[in-house]
């Protein structure tokens, strides 16, 4: 056996992607967003996008820490308006290769307005959302996806309102990809992400994730690795899948895979490219 | 296809000076959302920027714009956005984080009359405070206020050129009256103007923290993209943009944040006086309020009353060491404006226990006659 | 796995083993490796690290059929990149 090893092959693999000294970090056991950015930053190696273009638009909320953890352009920005800052950031340099992951309040609750015009406008831009059905880092209320019934700090006695179904929000809206996993579902995940980096417009990835602190906790799913093993038994993988018929309730199968594929839709860029084409020559 | 710049003598709205200065100064990013009485800009830019390889942007609202114009400034293109009161209000908390994030931008607040949804199409000058203080938590900001369609031109390049300086976001103050008011503007040739470009970091990708300031208070900008793996947050962070929420962070942060403002007072400042040398009472004024003012001491003059007129085209940070200067000098200083005491306050401050300060208040809906003005400017003169 | 071994030359069959790294310091107990390692090859220790998590090991039983394949799934799950797998290829 060769025992010559170079020092990366000696670290995680994460590694050369972390800023390593700023851990470890502040998501709580179990927490879904550490594999979904590990299953994120993996991605643009695979399908050969150098590093220096890759940028990470993050909101508020514990995924919104996120951009501050790894190694490449992060930028913190305020509740709700990670969509439009990365907009800006993807039509000023138009070969940055712009992600935005955030959690399911802050791009459908406050945000909401914003994921739904950047899905019409068709805005190069992927983005992942952990939707962990819950406000996480401000302790646990209501969310637009957190499910009937569900118990919150803002709803003591069961939520009575219905949620989002993101992934069909998005494919109502146009985004071109939308697809949906667990943060257990990493293989195929990793494997989504790359596809939807292959490809140009408004994609959409959406990971259930657990966080068994301030969902768990109070929805009899205490343990750090509860919610992960509702997903394991509760998965079931339907590609193609009419995003109308994926809501997720509990009790009943959570339908994952990736549902929306569209081609042929210019960007918004590209538009504008064309308009500028048609303008400038008078 | 038009160039960029156009050098020459032009008729031009305000509104439509303020897009031209923009284009001018290198603006090649914006974002806004229709409003009245500031719509003109977005339509006039969204004509330009086609022409000019410009990206112009109708967004959802104004929360997305400035949203927007941030992210466009840090991969490194001049951005600005426009709007009127209730537009700048709801751009509020990313006026923060362009503070926080010290991102270089400009937003135009052509000001109508409120609160609320007010007089749409008539003029004000109520949001002077609420651009000081309109996000929350202390910071210093800076805001340049045009008096007309040629200044409004020139004022524009230079609120670009103070953010790209200083690393801040500019408020263009300015109002329906200057907006909606045409008149002569001379675009001088390109290569007359003078353009300011950000500080770009001069040290290697590793060796740069996005946040350690030179000696000048301000740290140079990497864009993203350009390989130097930065993170930044609206957060109070440390030299590395690392998120670092204690007491002695933000004591150190914010400070900064402030000073680098407050210590180039003499730089940032733009001040006009005129005949003030002998002057016993001084009109301070701002906006399209100046012109008013200036006509009331010339008919001060006429009657041999020795006042004297300053006006503000820097309106934040105040210009508290000329105020603090002339109220040495100065029995009464005048503030006319279309609010009830905004700027006022601000003079009153710096003269006190030096010369007293009166104010001609107006809600906004029409400007302060010279005569209303001058008619002070009389009484004060015979106290 | 039967039916690969037929349609491959066996003699270049090898199978994939890994040695397991823990990054102590980074483990927050939550259970997810040990709870997913599809060959039950992790277990939770008596080892605690600063924070008082219990810090999970590794215990192959090669007759069991206990050896880490090298699949990699505890480092991808790890919510705290505290795991992560160095693949070596048996002779």
């Amino acid at each position: 056996m060769n025992t010559q090893t170079t020092a990366e092959s000696e670290q995680h693999p994460i590694e050369k992607w972390l800023r390593s000294e700023r851990m470890p970090h502040m998501w709580c056991a179990g927490c879904g967003v550490g594999p979904t950015l590990y299953a994120w930053i993996r991605a643009p190696d695979r399908v050969g996008i150098p590093r220096e273009k890759v940028v990470y638009v993050s909101g508020i909320g514990c995924c919104g820490r996120g951009s501050g953890y790894l190694n490449v352009d992060g930028f913190h920005t305020t509740h709700g308006r990670a969509i439009p800052f990365a907009i800006g950031l993807k039509l000023a340099r138009p070969e940055l290769c712009v992600s935005v992951i955030s959690g399911d309040g802050d791009l459908f609750s406050i945000g909401g307005n914003h994921f739904i015009h950047a899905c019409r406008r068709n805005v190069d831009l992927l983005v992942i959302c952990t939707n962990n059905f819950i406000y996480g880092m401000t302790g646990g209320q209501l969310a637009p996806t957190t499910l009937l019934g569900d118990r919150a700090t803002t709803a003591p006695y069961g939520n009575v309102e219905p949620s989002f179904s993101t992934p069909h929000l998005a494919d109502a809206a146009g985004a071109v990809y939308v697809a949906r996993w667990t943060s257990i579902h990493l293989r195929r995940l990793e494997k989504s992400i790359a596809e939807a980096l292959q490809m140009k417009g408004f994609r959409y990835i959406e990971v259930l994730s657990p966080c068994p602190v301030n969902y768990g906790r109070r929805n009899k799913l205490p343990e750090p690795d509860d919610i992960a093993e509702w997903f394991r038994q509760s998965s079931v993988i339907r590609n193609g899948a009419n995003t109308s018929e994926i809501s997720i309730e509990k009790g009943k199968p959570l339908i994952l895979g990736d549902f929306v594929k569209r081609t042929g839709k210019p960007t918004f860029y590209e538009v504008m490219k064309e308009l500028e084409g048609r303008v400038k020559p008078r | 296809m038009r160039e960029a710049v156009q050098t020459g003598r032009h008729f031009w709205y305000g509104n439509i000076a303020i897009a031209e200065g923009a284009i001018a100064a290198g603006c090649r990013f914006f974002a806004g959302y229709p409003i009245t009485p500031a719509s003109e800009i977005a339509e006039h830019v969204s004509r330009r920027f086609p022409e000019i390889g410009g990206m112009f942007v109708q967004f959802e609202d104004e929360l997305a714009s400035i949203a927007a114009i941030l992210g466009a400034s840090w991969a490194g293109a001049k951005s600005m956005t426009a709007t009127s009161g209730p537009g700048f209000s709801l751009m509020q908390e990313n006026i923060g984080l362009g503070i926080m994030m010290e991102v270089p931008t400009v937003i135009v607040n052509v000001q109508r009359g409120g609160p609320s949804t007010g007089l749409p199409t008539l003029t004000a000058q109520g949001d002077v405070m609420q651009t000081k203080w309109g996000s929350h938590g202390p910071y210093e900001i800076i805001a340049l206020s045009p008096d007309s369609p040629q200044e409004a031109f020139n004022v524009t390049i230079r609120c670009f050129n103070l953010a790209e300086k200083y690393r801040v976001p500019v408020v263009l103050l300015t109002s329906e009256t200057v907006g909606h008011s045409a008149g002569k503007v001379v675009v001088p040739p390109e290569d007359a103007i003078e353009i300011v470009e950000r500080k770009k970091p001069k040290v290697p990708v590793g060796e740069y923290a996005p946040y350690k300031p030179d000696e000048d208070l301000i740290p140079p900008m990497a864009c993203a993209g350009e390989g130097y793996a930065f993170t930044t947050t609206g957060l109070t962070h440390n030299e590395k943009g690392y998120p670092d929420t204690t007491a002695e962070t933000q004591e150190k942060l914010i400070r900064r944040l402030n000073d680098k403002i407050r210590s180039h007072l003499g730089d940032i400042v733009d001040v006009t006086e005129e005949n003030m040398e002998d002057a016993d009472i001084a009109v301070v004024s701002y906006g399209q309020v100046s012109r008013p003012a200036k006509k009331a001491v010339e008919m001060a003059r006429e009657n041999g009353i020795k006042a004297g007129s300053i006006k503000l085209t820097t309106i934040w940070p105040f210009a508290e060491h000329i105020i603090h200067k002339w109220a040495k000098q100065v029995e009464y200083f005048i503030v006319p404006e279309l609010n009830y005491g905004q700027i006022y306050l601000e003079v009153k401050r710096e003269a006190a226990g030096e010369a007293k300060t009166l104010l001609i208040p107006r809600m906004g809906g029409e400007l302060i006659t010279p005569t209303e003005i001058y008619n002070e400017i009389e009484r004060m003169s015979k106290r | 796995m039967q039916t690969s071994n037929k349609v491959l030359p066996s003699q270049r069959v090898k199978a994939s083993r890994g040695k397991i790294h823990i990054i102590k310091e980074r483990c927050k107990q939550c259970n997810l490796c040990i709870s997913f390692c599809p060959k039950q090859v992790l277990r939770r220790s008596d080892d605690i690290n600063e924070k008082g998590y219990h810090i999970p090991e590794a215990i192959e039983e090669p007759e069991k059929d206990k050896i880490c394949m090298a699949c990699g799934f505890c480092e991808v799950v790890c919510p705290d990149f505290a795991i992560w797998i160095e693949e070596r290829i048996d002779k």
